[in-house]
């Protein structure tokens, strides 16, 4: 798909999500409209978690009823082999123990993404060298995002525990401004934007880019701006949005109140990005677990990997073949393995 | 389903890690929290307006700096500026959205009225995790009494 094509089309997505989030807030805020706050205060954001769990849970059921047919890890590092060369453990595991550290390395680490490479042309010759930035934007983005979601358990939870106190003291140590600022948010607003720029700076990555790839993208920039937005510009009466989402977990929802058109805005983008998450790219979350070129070890010429799919083929054996065409092959003068029985 | 123990143990880790909202507030209930306005001051601007104090709330005899919502979502906003006002400027003096004028103090203004931190402050400040750090230098009104008694005793 063209890049204005797929940049119009999500831009146009974003927009529509946004506006609808928009009209139900001003509903609430200018036009006391309870029905409108219920929707899209209590019913919506039921109906997107129900969406996620369920949607995740298929997606992964319909992943793990695909059988694997050949043993094919992708591996980048010697293979166990003879006693006297050394395998890379991490790079090439044999054992279960070495494919789980290595499933860890690349879930909590990035391990691919650290290993690419950017060739480059220096007095005519190719010249590859290290090209990371992808990787710690990555990490940062991806780091940042959960400490995000972790310390808005803070509008789930009654008393919130202390590990919550404590990861937001550390999240805004730097007590700029009053609500301070927490680090996450920035950060993960400005990784997001580097993710975004990188899409459309790069040709070769902007040919390859499609409106999947940057709706998540502008899902997610809104919720940030949003968020930070309510936290530092428009505040918004948290105490209130607490009270809401206390009654959503505690299955007592309480009627939802005018908090402001930047919240309902935030809450349905919310909504849109967990009800599309399991139907997105976004599912590499659980779709790491389930890559059969990481999660299988490199053992393939110590251990047959059993084809689950192996299907009863009906087959013709050479003996029933002879039985078929006896008579024929005699006549021809082929030789038999056993004589026909009438020529005894 | 292939590695059907390994699938279903990685799905019931992500539900109830999912979930925990939900789970972890089973049998609860957490109920807004209300911020007391009962307070001598307060009581006494009340009775000055010949109503009580809940009459004169509803009313609107008795106000804050600005408006109520601005208040909720803005205090911290408005205590920032009155730092940056009282410190960097030396003004002190505050032209409140009521036709009053106010002092620019945390002690003397607002912790005058409401001189209830736990009942008022915490309330929320606590069902929020907002530890404020007003605290660590300003005395609250029950600090400052304890304060003097402690200089008489000397």
């Amino acid at each position: 798909m063209n890049v204005w094509a797929s940049l119009i089309l999500s831009l146009i997505a974003i927009g529509a999500v946004a506006t609808v989030g928009a009209v139900a807030g001003a509903a609430v805020q200018f036009f006391d409209l309870s029905a409108a706050a219920w929707l899209f205060g209590v019913v919506i954001p039921y109906l997107a978690f129900v969406t996620f769990i369920a949607g995740f849970i298929y997606r992964v059921t319909t992943w793990a009823r695909s059988p694997v047919p050949f043993g094919i890890p992708t591996v980048c590092g010697q293979a166990k082999s003879l006693p006297w060369i050394k395998q890379s453990r991490l790079e090439s595991p044999f054992t279960k123990l070495e494919v789980v550290a290595r499933m860890a390395l690349e879930i909590l680490c990035f391990r691919s993404l650290f290993r690419n490479t950017r060739m480059t042309f220096k007095g005519g010759r190719p010249l590859y060298g290290p090209n990371q930035w992808l990787w710690v934007i990555a990490l940062a983005f991806h780091y940042t995002f959960l400490v995000i979601v972790i310390r808005h358990m803070r509008f789930f939870t009654e008393p919130i525990p202390g590990v919550l106190k404590l990861l937001e003291a550390l999240d805004g140590f730097l007590q700029i401004g009053a609500p301070y600022v927490l680090i996450s948010g920035f950060v993960m607003a400005g990784a997001a934007t580097f993710l975004l720029l990188r899409r459309l700076a790069f040709a070769n990555i902007r040919y390859i880019s499609l409106p999947n790839d940057y709706f998540p993208l502008f899902l997610i920039l809104t919720i940030a701006g949003t968020g930070i937005l309510m936290r530092h510009v428009f505040k918004v009466d948290i105490v209130a949005v607490k009270a809401m989402m206390m009654g959503i977990v505690t299955f007592h929802p309480v009627a939802p109140m005018d908090i402001g058109m930047l919240f309902y805005i935030h809450l349905f983008c919310v909504c849109v990005l967990i009800a599309y998450f399991p139907w997105s790219k976004l599912m590499h979350m659980g779709g790491v677990f389930l890559s059969p070129t990481r999660n299988l070890p490199n053992n393939t010429r110590a251990v047959r990997h059993e084809n689950p799919w192996n299907y009863p083929v009906k087959v013709h054996t050479y003996e029933e073949y002879e039985e078929e065409f006896r008579e024929k092959m005699i006549e021809a003068g082929l030789p038999v393995e056993k004589e026909a029985a009438e020529e005894e | 389903m292939y590695d059907k123990g390994k699938v279903i143990t990685g799905l019931a880790i992500f539900f109830l890690v999912f979930t925990f909202p939900f789970w972890s507030n089973i049998g609860k209930t957490a109920p807004m929290p209300e911020r007391s306005l009962d307070t001598p001051v307060l009581q006494e601007m009340a009775r000055e307006a010949g109503l009580d104090l809940e009459q004169a709330l509803k009313e609107g005899a008795i106000n804050c700096v600005e408006d109520k919502d601005y208040i909720v979502s803005q205090h911290m906003h408005l205590l920032n500026l009155w730092r940056d006002s009282v410190v960097r400027s030396g003004n002190r003096m505050y032209a409140g959205a009521f036709g009053k004028r106010h002092e620019m103090s945390l002690s003397k203004s607002c912790m005058n009225c409401h001189s209830n931190k736990k009942d008022f402050c915490d309330r929320c400040h606590n069902y929020m995790n907002v530890n404020p750090y007003c605290w660590d230098c300003h005395l609250t009104p029950e600090q400052m009494g304890t304060a003097s008694d402690a200089e008489v005793k000397q």
